[in-house]
């Protein structure tokens, strides 16, 4: 990629979910040179993962086709996927950041005609479905997908399927013979978007995620709700494909434990009031929704979307973290044991599914870059003036995507100061 | 412009060749589409083919019609400057859409074929369009609030290198923040009170050379539009300044609900019944004297406090704030504190129904804990406060289910009360209005910024006084193009998050001002270059696009003519729709681009069985939700002729009428949810569609047709596989009622 041109002025934005791909638009449109790197061979992150948003209950790839749109036609925009950091030197003003660009193994040519994909027998599990669904491993990682360019996956290199795919290309797209590569950037200031990543469910053993086929995490359900998803959008048992009309959520599957997260993660209580709704949009008044809470967590206006659930008769709120859940073998039903703690009744309460809403924690290690504050929960805090590399979205903190973008368009701002006081500087 | 000439390319990469006679669509172009160049290409996206395209502009080719992919994919490669360009969607939207089988052939071929006849009149009536001359390009922010808000908006925008003025309306800076003893921490550790730095963020702006501070000041009058605002500030004596900028931040923050609408807490009947705002007042007046807190009332010493979470907040009945503010959880837990630090005695309560302490606000609640503060679930029914200066705290223990819990011998009660927006006046209800969720519609009505738009004085509101944004995915995007809100305005918010919030802030009105500067449009149309202009001799001065643009951006002048303010404007087209005498327009979308392609295609007669059925489908949902169809292999009616609009709101009904009236068997549109939960990304189009649309019953009568020869549907995005059963069903139901009457004339 030696096209990259990159200068004491340029803004990298690393990360190209919601907040990073809001920071690459927003500094672009304020008339900034950008660099987006994702991990990921496609933009869109986490989000694209969801079925809908809280609490519009509208769909995230609305705001990400406009935000798509904003990108495609804005040529101070360089995207790098399948980029991965090494390492971030130097200081604001001055950044030179190691990058290793990993093989695609195909080249700009692909249409996305889907030929490679028809062509390839071999199927890997799909990451955008957290493995619940099968994919070939010639693949579009998304409808949504940007680059909108097919991906080899590296396990059927140097099998027959590899050449398959190479053969089934017309347009000499498929390039097996693609090596990592490591590039060095050079950026005045840099975004730090990588998002987060949920909890490690099995760590929460009382629960038995990793025991029991009908423990799910909340990511998992908006996948098995979602019509896009591994079951078309029908909300069923993985044990046995059984629907499953009888749901637990339990909150704080995570957070607010110093055993765990000690911090709160924001978004549970709204995700899970959220996926009450998709419970009611699929079974109707045979829906039974149970969130089990500690203190249900809507904040601001999203009270009315509290109170609209509320009035939901499918839907019942337990106060009481939940002590532990066993399995009935017949059955696969979960069974949640603990104690309500208004009025303080035991309760062993039979489920068909249980969903636990797992935590939010960073999923890079931010400690490791010289000159960033890094909280204990490794969360980014906005450091000293001086420093040019700054957290945005839930790199930063727990938040909600409208915080994110917040938080996102903030962290350019402060990004353009640096880079301003660099274009002064050299005139 | 020199002479239109157009150049035609069809693509023969990602199977078109195999599915469609391209031949014959090069053909279609060139005698029907009177096309000068007409090119096939095996691979027209890769460099050869784009680079044949280019060489064909350089020798004078000034319009591009591309007969290959959805202008969603491949968006890099055929972007050509300066000449206009139209996408026929051959591939996502006719092979992709329709059965590969031979029988399915012909009708795949009749689709292509009328797609490059709209692609080609599309590219007849269409121009790349160039930067309205007369934009701003005055680059001074302006803040409105000096509190936390608006002082961050300043400092950050003056660090990026921008001029700002800052409007106070009170003599200090400082606002609600400066009231504040102390605040809740913002840094590790997150377990006491810091002190709010208040003084030293004013001396800040104060010392600021890019700042200019206006104390005891108001902004009386706004006009104008990005890179030209000009704004009349006037000092309280009297005196009144006219200073042009080019962006506004509206960081007018809040006031606390007025708790003397709780008598049941027993406020205004005894001293020792505060609000957060009164605690925060008690606790600076004491450390102003290097005392401890006394009671109000007899100034004996505190030793039992209670704090009630929720006053006249979260109430469902709507008789209060029927929102949560956020902060107050965090507030009353640094509260109780100020009054652990006095003395680890004293005895503090918080009555609270959900302890609301999001991210790292959780460390802050351990370390309550730990100091002692007791935290009680429950509902407080009552406060009655005794002769003796005493209270009894009355309420429903969540806990034990016990209703008729108390606390008594209480010192000081302290109501969290919530935060209610100074958002002005709220342009959409009458000043007379009834209350609205316990907010009085009047009430808090002195307008902020005094806009003079045609629309209103101020921004407009969502909800609750809110201001109006996408919340979601674009929370800053107000609906006054230019002028963005910050803080408490916008939602309820702490300090911290209000930093936050202005410095974001700030940044979208440093953008604003650099693309007015360049002629550029704002969000959702980022870029966009083409601005509406209007035919004045064919207005009649109707009024529907001033009343209609949803971002207030078409004034009248003296003549009561509409008074385009481009920069303002936001290229949805709903004054496009809106006019019912056409005359207004864009270089590259008008009513003629849409209606010649309308009419570009090739009716066939009744006798046929071919119906032909319009879709005018919202270019950012429908539209894509129609690609991805494809991409997934759902089929669909091979007699759909879709066009992508900007909004629904901008669809005029003539094009409907034209429709109908050449032959079409069927028209659908497909737009956005409307409504409080609005997804239209023009905030009103979709919902004007709607209203718009309420009235084409008449038109169908006129014509002598049926009802159904008109459909209009909500489509979200990712209704992918919902789009093809609508248009089937809508298909089927084509076929029942037979064809139009209305061919061949």
């Amino acid at each position: 990629m030696a096209d990259v041109v990159a200068t004491h002025e340029t803004i990298v934005v690393v990360g190209g979910g919601i907040s990073g791909m809001t920071a690459a638009v927003e500094a672009a449109e304020t008339g900034k040179n950008v660099i987006l790197l994702e991990r990921a061979p496609s933009l869109g992150g986490r989000v694209n993962q969801l079925y809908k948003y809280f609490p519009k209950l509208c769909h995230p790839t609305c705001g990400m086709e406009i935000n798509l749109r904003r990108l495609r036609g804005n040529k101070r925009i360089r995207v790098l996927t399948q980029a991965e950091v090494l390492k971030v030197e130097g200081r604001a003003g001055d950044y030179k950041i190691s990058v290793t660009l990993h093989p695609r193994y195909v080249n700009d040519h692909c249409t996305a005609c889907g030929a490679c994909g028809e062509a390839v027998a071999t199927e890997i599990p799909n990451p955008f479905d957290y493995g619940m669904s099968r994919m070939k491993a010639a693949y579009l990682p998304s409808l949504m997908a940007y680059p909108q360019r097919y991906v080899i996956d590296p396990s059927i290199l140097g099998t027959p399927d590899a050449e398959k795919a190479r053969e089934a290309c017309k347009y000499g797209a498929v390039d097996l013979d693609m090596k990592p590569e490591t590039i060095t950037l050079t950026a005045g200031a840099v975004v730090w978007a990588t998002g987060w990543r949920p909890y490690d469910a099995a760590k929460i053993q009382p629960y038995g995620y990793d025991r029991f086929d009908n423990v799910i995490t909340s990511v998992e359900f908006e996948r098995l709700s979602d019509p896009r998803g591994p079951t078309g959008g029908r909300i069923v048992r993985p044990s046995d494909g059984k629907e499953a009309k009888n749901v637990a959520f339990i909150q704080c599957a995570g957070s607010r434990d110093r055993n765990h997260l000690k911090h709160c993660s924001r978004i549970c209580c709204m995700a899970s009031l959220k996926q009450t709704t998709y419970m009611r949009e699929r079974f109707g008044d045979e829906a039974q929704s149970t969130i089990y809470y500690i203190d249900i967590r809507a904040i601001d206006r999203f009270e009315d979307f509290y109170q609209k659930v509320q009035a939901d008769s499918t839907v019942r709120f337990v106060k009481s973290k939940v002590a532990n859940i066993t399995e009935d073998e017949a059955t696969g039903d979960v069974i949640l044991h603990g104690v309500d703690t208004e009025g303080y009744h035991r309760y062993d309460n039979r489920h068909d599914l249980c969903v636990l809403a797992v935590g939010m924690e960073p999923s890079a290690d931010a400690k490791a870059i010289a000159g960033v504050a890094v909280d204990a929960s490794g969360f980014i805090e906005l450091g000293p003036t001086d420093g040019g590399i700054f957290g945005a979205g839930c790199a930063a903190n727990a938040l909600d995507v409208n915080r994110s973008v917040q938080s996102a368009t903030a962290s350019v701002l402060r990004a353009v100061q640096v880079v301003n006081r660099v274009a002064k500087a050299e005139g | 412009m020199a002479d239109m000439k157009i150049g035609a390319y069809v693509c023969q990469g990602c199977g078109l060749g195999e599915r469609l006679d391209t031949k014959a669509l090069t053909l279609v172009a060139q005698k029907e589409g009177k096309a000068h160049v007409v090119r096939e290409h095996e691979f027209l996206c890769n460099s050869q083919g784009v680079a044949m395209i280019q060489k064909d502009i350089d020798e004078g080719v000034n319009r591009v019609v591309i007969g290959a992919c959805s202008r969603r994919a491949k968006a890099e490669a055929f972007n050509f400057e300066n000449v206009a360009v139209s996408r026929v969607n051959l591939r996502e939207q006719v092979i992709w859409s329709q059965p590969a089988a031979e029988e399915a052939r012909e009708l795949t071929q009749e689709m292509a074929a009328d797609y490059m006849r709209m692609g080609c009149a599309e590219a007849k009536k269409i121009v790349a369009p160039t930067p309205n001359p007369e934009h701003g390009t005055n680059k001074r922010i302006l803040v409105v609030g000096g509190g936390v808000t608006g002082m961050t908006a300043a400092l950050e925008a003056a660090r990026a290198g921008y001029e700002v003025l800052l409007v106070e309306k009170a003599g200090t800076l400082g606002g609600y923040m400066a009231k504040l003893h102390k605040r809740i921490p913002y840094r590790e550790p997150f377990a006491d009170p810091q002190a709010t730095g208040v003084e030293a963020m004013a001396a800040a702006v104060t010392q600021d050379p890019r700042i200019t501070v206006f104390l005891n000041s108001t902004t009386t009058r706004t006009s104008g539009a990005p890179g030209r605002f000009s704004v009349d500030i006037t000092a309280e004596s009297g005196g009144t300044k006219t200073e042009n900028v080019g962006a506004i931040v509206m960081a007018s923050g809040f006031t606390p609900y007025d708790a003397t609408k709780l008598p049941e807490f027993g406020y205004g009947k005894s001293q020792n019944v505060v609000d957060q705002a009164g605690l925060e007042a008690l606790a600076r007046a004491a450390a102003a004297r290097g005392e401890p807190m006394r009671r109000p009332s007899d100034g004996k010493e505190i030793k039992s406090v209670v704090f009630v979470q929720c006053a006249g907040q979260r109430d469902a009945t709507g008789t209060h704030l029927k929102y949560c503010s956020g902060h107050c959880c965090n507030t009353s837990m640094k509260q109780a504190m100020y009054f652990k630090e006095q003395n680890p005695d004293i005895d503090t309560a918080i009555i609270y129904t959900d302890l609301r302490t999001p991210g790292n606000g959780e460390d802050f609640y351990r370390s309550a804990q730990r100091k002692g503060v007791i935290f009680t679930k429950g509902k407080v029914a009552q406060v009655e406060v005794g002769g003796n200066g005493s209270a009894t705290v009355h309420f429903h223990d969540l806990i034990l289910d016990d209703k008729a819990a108390t606390m008594s011998g209480v010192d000081l009660v302290v109501l969290a009360t919530g935060q209610v927006p100074n958002s002005g006046v709220n342009i959409d209800i009458p000043p007379d209005a009834q209350d609205i969720d316990g907010v009085k519609a009047g009430e808090h009505a002195v307008s902020v910024l005094n806009l003079t738009y045609r629309q209103g004085p101020d921004i407009p509101q969502l909800k609750y006084g809110f201001t109006d944004s996408h919340f979601i995915c674009f929370p800053y995007e107000t609906r006054r193009t230019g002028i963005y809100a910050a803080g408490p305005v916008r939602r309820p918010m702490d300090i911290a998050q209000a930093v936050e919030d202005a410095t974001g802030a700030a940044l979208k009105a440093i953008q604003a001002v650099e693309n007015a500067g360049l002629g550029r449009a704002a969000h959702p149309r980022s870029g966009d270059l083409s601005f509406p202009t209007f035919r004045r001799e064919g207005c009649t001065q109707c009024k529907r696009c001033t009343v209609e643009c949803p971002f207030g951006a078409i004034d009248e002048d003296e003549q009561r003519y509409p008074q385009f303010n481009e920069g303002r404007c936001r290229r949805c087209g709903t004054c496009m729709g809106a006019c019912p005498v056409r005359v207004i327009s864009f270089e590259n979308y008008s009513v003629d681009s849409v209606g010649s392609q309308i009419k570009a295609i090739d009716v066939p007669d009744e006798f046929s069985e071919k119906p032909r059925i319009l879709l005018l489908a919202c270019e950012n949902d429908a539209y894509p939700a129609l690609d991805m169809a494809g991409v997934s292999g759902h089929t669909s009616s091979a007699f759909i002729r879709p066009v992508p609009v900007r909004c629904l709101g901008s669809v005029n009904m003539i094009w409907i009428t034209d429709a109908l009236n050449s032959g079409y068997d069927g028209v659908m549109l497909m737009g956005c949810r409307h409504g409080d939960e609005y997804q239209c990304h023009f905030v009103k189009g979709s919902e004007l569609a709607n209203y718009r649309m309420s009235k084409i019953d008449d038109t169908l009568k006129n014509l002598n047709l049926e009802k159904d020869r008109v459909r209009l549907l909500e489509v979200a995005i990712a209704a992918i596989a919902r789009v093809p059963e609508l248009i089937n069903d809508y298909a089927a139901k084509i076929q029942e009622i037979g064809m139009s009457p209305f061919k061949g004339f």
